[in-house]
Formats: structure tokens, C-alpha cells, sequence
């Protein structure tokens, strides 16, 4: 591990790409410190969002004419507008009204916090059109027989609806969260310090722009890869033999 | 389905009470809010309207190289094939924010051609940063339009003594345009929700400006009335074009057996 940071330090001392963060132990933390905390972003967002389709999907399946349309409302609204000014409305205009928090110790929610409603909103719109879908793909045939054997409201969503749905709509799934995951990139935008932020914060100070901007990209193509590739394990290990091509 | 008059309505609705709690919350020698409001209005909606001509641009930019890299996709050469399948997924891939500070960062203030000196302003490097995507998303969409036509219109065209180029041109492309409209149509929403990145390497857009607006009235009751404005604007542009995709995609499907 020494000799790597040597030999980075040396090719960047002759003149040669300037990888900091490989021998610059400040850097280095910083950069893993935004890695992390773009996981955590993804990760939060991801299951939030996911739970906001399920949701609404169960409203959108049920028979209230009022839910229909409430959630009908969010999804075109949230599908519609870009997610930049979702979040600057949910950061500056929601949360600049918002009280601080008793004793002084800084806001009520933080930017973290923001990020983290935002992006769960704006990917759980687009869940909603996903998982209502893949419940709709359902045959109808199974559903009337699940009633036929007594299965009616939460239980039949839950035992046969969702199952059944999510296994079709899953590439879709995976299709949305890996653009959630682009998508946490815009929490730079508020000044959340995720990966993006550490390597601009990086790259002004020790100014390698280019080798700071190849490190970002290959990150998040791994990032992207990771998360594709465990989706992927997770449809394999979950496929039902002979139910689908 | 909700009726296309009742979404906007209800979002209008949603702004003039914002508006009505904001008067509440103003002090008593304050201008109105409405009128704060239609004050900045006109300055807001030329932001909008440059983030809808960007994107316009970036589209037509984007559709230029992506087209050629779609086809470049479908080719049965390897050597052809594998780098330009690498280029899609890489640019694909990549958040848009971080292509967009790359170009924003790595092009150069202007270009000599000769010896006439070009610049570049900031915008042109935002239309070059955004159509990288954009190529790379209609590549994948002109390959899923070319194959999704059914062999047997390769092989019929074939058997009439058409060469590849010739099927491609009368027989392939005619019918696959059409088929490649409505995801078109739906990666042009999704650039000019993308078009408002813009604003966070610096140039006035639409949140921008809104942002300007709110500082210099300083009035916090004004923060939420002005981005609900801003929201409503974008609203008001990309739900149309959504909707077109909708009614595209249903001609679309009348019109195939």
C-alpha cells in the first residue's frame, strides 16, 4: 500500500497525472467520505422510494375514487417537474420556514434530510407507475382464483399481487434506481457533501480537474455496476421455474 | 384517467393559496404577494425559456450523434459494434451532472479554427455537455426502433432483390421512425427537466433567477409562492409533452395490426 502511494506521488511529482487521493491521506479521507455518503443517499432513497410505490400502488389497486386521484395528482406532478427545483423547493422554500430546532443545534431537517425526501418522492413517483404496472401484468385468471380460495384486500396484495408483480416489473425496478442513483449526484446542488461535492472540493484545491473528473466517473460506473449486478443476482435467485420466458 | 383540466387547475388552485398564506404572513406595509409575484414573473419565465431552448438544442444536438452511434450499434461487425456499445453505457451511465461539469471544465473558452477565434459561451458548453447523454439515449432508442421491426420485413425486402442499405432506407426506417417517436418525444421531457442542472454550473436559468429573485425581495413568505411558481412553469411545459407521448404512443398502436 505504501509502495502505491510512492509510486502515484512520484508520477505525480515528474510531471504525470496527479492522483491525490491514492498518496494525499487528507484527500483520500475526504473522498471516501463522500463515497459513503452517497451510498448512504442512494441506499435511503432507494428503500424509501420503494415503499412510496408500494403505497401507492395499493391506493391506486383499491376502489376510493379520491385516493385514485390524490395519487394520480403526486405522480403526474412529480413526473413533471425537474428534480433540481423539487429539491431547492423542499431545501430552501420548505425548510427556510421551517423552526430551528430547540437548544439552537441547527435546523430541524438537514440537507442530508432534504435530499433524502426529495429523492424519495421523485423516484417513488415513478415506482408507482412501475409496481402498477407489473400488478396490472398479473393474469387475471390468478387473481379470481386467489379469490376464489378466500384472498380479498391487504392479504391478496400482499401474498399475490406484489409478488407476482414485482417479479415482471423488475427491470423497470432496476432501470429507476440506478437513475435515482445518478440522480443523488443534484444533492451538490445544497451543498450535501456526497461524492461529487468531495472531488469538486478536491479538484479546487489541489487542482486536478481532469484526474479528479476520470476518478468520478469510474466511481459511479462501479456504483451503477454494483448496484446492476445485485439487482440481477436477486431476479435470478427470486425467478419462479416455467413461469416466465 | 384524470382529466387533462383538473391536474392544472388543481396546481393553480395549489399557488393562489400559497399566495393567500404568504399575504397572511406579510407584514402590513409590504407590497402583495401577487404582485412581488407578477413583478418577477416575466424575468422567471425568460429563465424557463432558456432552459426549453437549451433543451430544444441538446435534443437536436443529442439526435445528430446519436444517430449515427445507433447505427453503428446495429452493425454485425465486432470491431464496429463493441466501442460504440462502450460509448452508449459509458455515457448512460454516468450522472448527467457529472458530464455536464466535465465539458463545463474541460473545453476550452474558445476554439481557433484557421485564424478566426471562436468563443464559447457558457451555454454552448451547457447544449454540448447535455447532448452527450441525449446522443447516448437515442442510440439506444433508434436500436430498439430498427429492431423491433419484424425480421420478416428483412427478409420480404430481400426476396424483392433489396440491398441492406436500400431496405434500411424504403422499408426499415419508415416504419421504425415511427415507432421511435414516442420514446423520442418522452427523452425530450426528461431533458428539459434535466436542463435546470444548468443553473449549478452558473448560468442564469430559470432556478437561478429564482433564486436571485427570492434574495433581493428578502421576504421569507415569498420563499414558497416563488418556487411553486417556478415548479408550475416547468409543470406547464413538460406535462403537455407528456401527454403528446401518450397520444403518440395510442396512434401508434392503432396503426399496427
Amino acid at each position: 500500500m505504501q509502495g502505491l502511494a510512492g509510486f502515484f506521488q512520484h508520477w505525480a511529482d515528474s510531471g504525470g497525472p496527479n492522483f491525490s487521493i491514492v498518496y494525499d491521506q487528507f484527500d483520500r479521507q475526504r473522498f471516501l467520505l463522500g463515497l459513503w455518503t452517497t451510498i448512504e443517499l442512494s441506499v435511503a432513497s432507494i428503500v424509501l422510494s420503494v415503499v412510496l410505490g408500494l403505497a401507492g400502488a395499493w391506493v391506486l389497486a383499491g376502489p376510493s375514487r379520491a385516493g385514485h386521484a390524490v395519487v394520480r395528482g403526486y405522480v403526474q406532478f412529480f413526473r413533471n417537474t425537474p428534480p433540481l427545483v423539487q429539491l431547492s423547493f423542499f431545501y430552501f422554500a420548505v425548510g427556510g420556514l421551517m423552526p430551528g430546532s430547540h437548544g439552537g443545534g441547527g435546523p430541524l431537517v438537514t440537507g442530508f434530510g432534504w435530499a433524502v425526501i426529495s429523492f424519495s418522492l421523485f423516484a417513488g413517483a415513478f415506482n408507482v407507475e412501475i409496481f402498477r404496472s407489473g400488478i396490472e401484468a398479473v393474469p387475471h385468471a390468478t387473481v379470481e382464483a386467489a379469490q376464489s380460495l378466500g384472498y380479498r384486500g391487504y392479504g391478496l396484495y400482499r401474498h399475490i399481487l406484489v409478488p407476482l408483480g414485482l417479479r415482471i416489473c423488475l427491470p423497470a425496478l432496476t432501470n429507476n434506481m440506478v437513475n435515482l442513483v445518478k440522480t443523488t449526484t443534484l444533492a451538490y446542488a445544497i451543498g450535501v457533501p456526497d461524492l461529487l461535492y468531495a472531488a469538486s472540493q478536491i479538484w479546487s484545491e489541489v487542482l486536478n480537474v481532469r484526474e479528479m473528473m476520470i476518478v468520478l466517473l469510474v466511481s459511479y460506473l462501479i456504483l451503477v455496476a454494483i448496484l446492476v449486478w445485485m439487482m440481477e443476482r436477486w431476479e435470478r435467485s427470486m425467478a419462479i421455474p416455467g413461469h416466465m420466458a | 384517467m384524470l382529466s387533462s383540466a383538473a391536474l392544472p387547475a388543481t396546481a393553480a388552485a395549489g399557488l393562489l393559496l400559497s399566495c393567500a398564506y404568504a399575504q397572511a404572513a406579510s407584514g402590513a406595509t409590504d407590497p402583495g404577494v401577487l404582485a412581488a409575484l407578477l413583478r418577477w414573473a416575466p424575468i422567471i419565465i425568460g429563465g424557463v425559456l432558456l432552459n426549453i431552448g437549451i433543451s430544444i438544442l441538446a435534443m437536436a444536438l443529442g439526435t445528430v450523434l446519436g444517430v449515427p452511434l445507433g447505427l453503428l450499434l446495429m452493425t454485425r461487425n465486432t470491431v464496429t459494434r463493441a466501442p460504440a456499445w462502450t460509448v452508449m453505457q459509458f455515457f448512460r451511465n454516468t450522472p448527467w451532472l457529472v458530464l455536464l461539469f466535465y465539458v463545463m471544465f474541460l473545453t476550452p473558452y474558445q476554439i481557433e479554427i484557421g485564424g478566426l477565434t471562436i468563443a464559447l459561451p457558457a451555454w454552448v458548453k451547457a447544449v454540448i455537455g447535455l447532448a452527450l447523454p441525449v446522443g447516448a439515449n437515442v442510440a439506444e432508442i433508434v436500436r430498439g426502433g430498427v429492431q423491433s421491426i419484424p425480421g420478416t420485413q428483412w427478409s420480404a425486402a430481400e426476396s424483392l432483390g433489396f440491398n441492406t442499405l436500400q431496405t434500411l432506407r424504403m422499408v426499415i426506417l419508415p416504419q421504425a421512425l415511427r415507432r421511435m417517436l414516442p420514446p423520442w418525444v418522452n427523452l425530450h421531457a426528461v431533458l428539459t427537466m434535466a436542463s435546470s442542472l444548468i443553473s449549478v454550473v452558473g448560468i442564469q436559468d430559470g432556478l437561478a433567477l429564482t433564486k436571485a429573485a427570492v434574495s433581493a425581495e428578502a421576504r421569507p413568505e415569498l420563499l414558497v409562492p416563488m418556487y411553486l411558481l417556478l415548479l408550475l412553469l416547468f409543470f406547464a411545459y413538460c406535462y403537455p409533452v407528456a401527454r403528446l407521448t401518450l397520444v403518440l404512443e395510442n396512434r401508434l398502436q392503432r396503426g399496427i395490426a
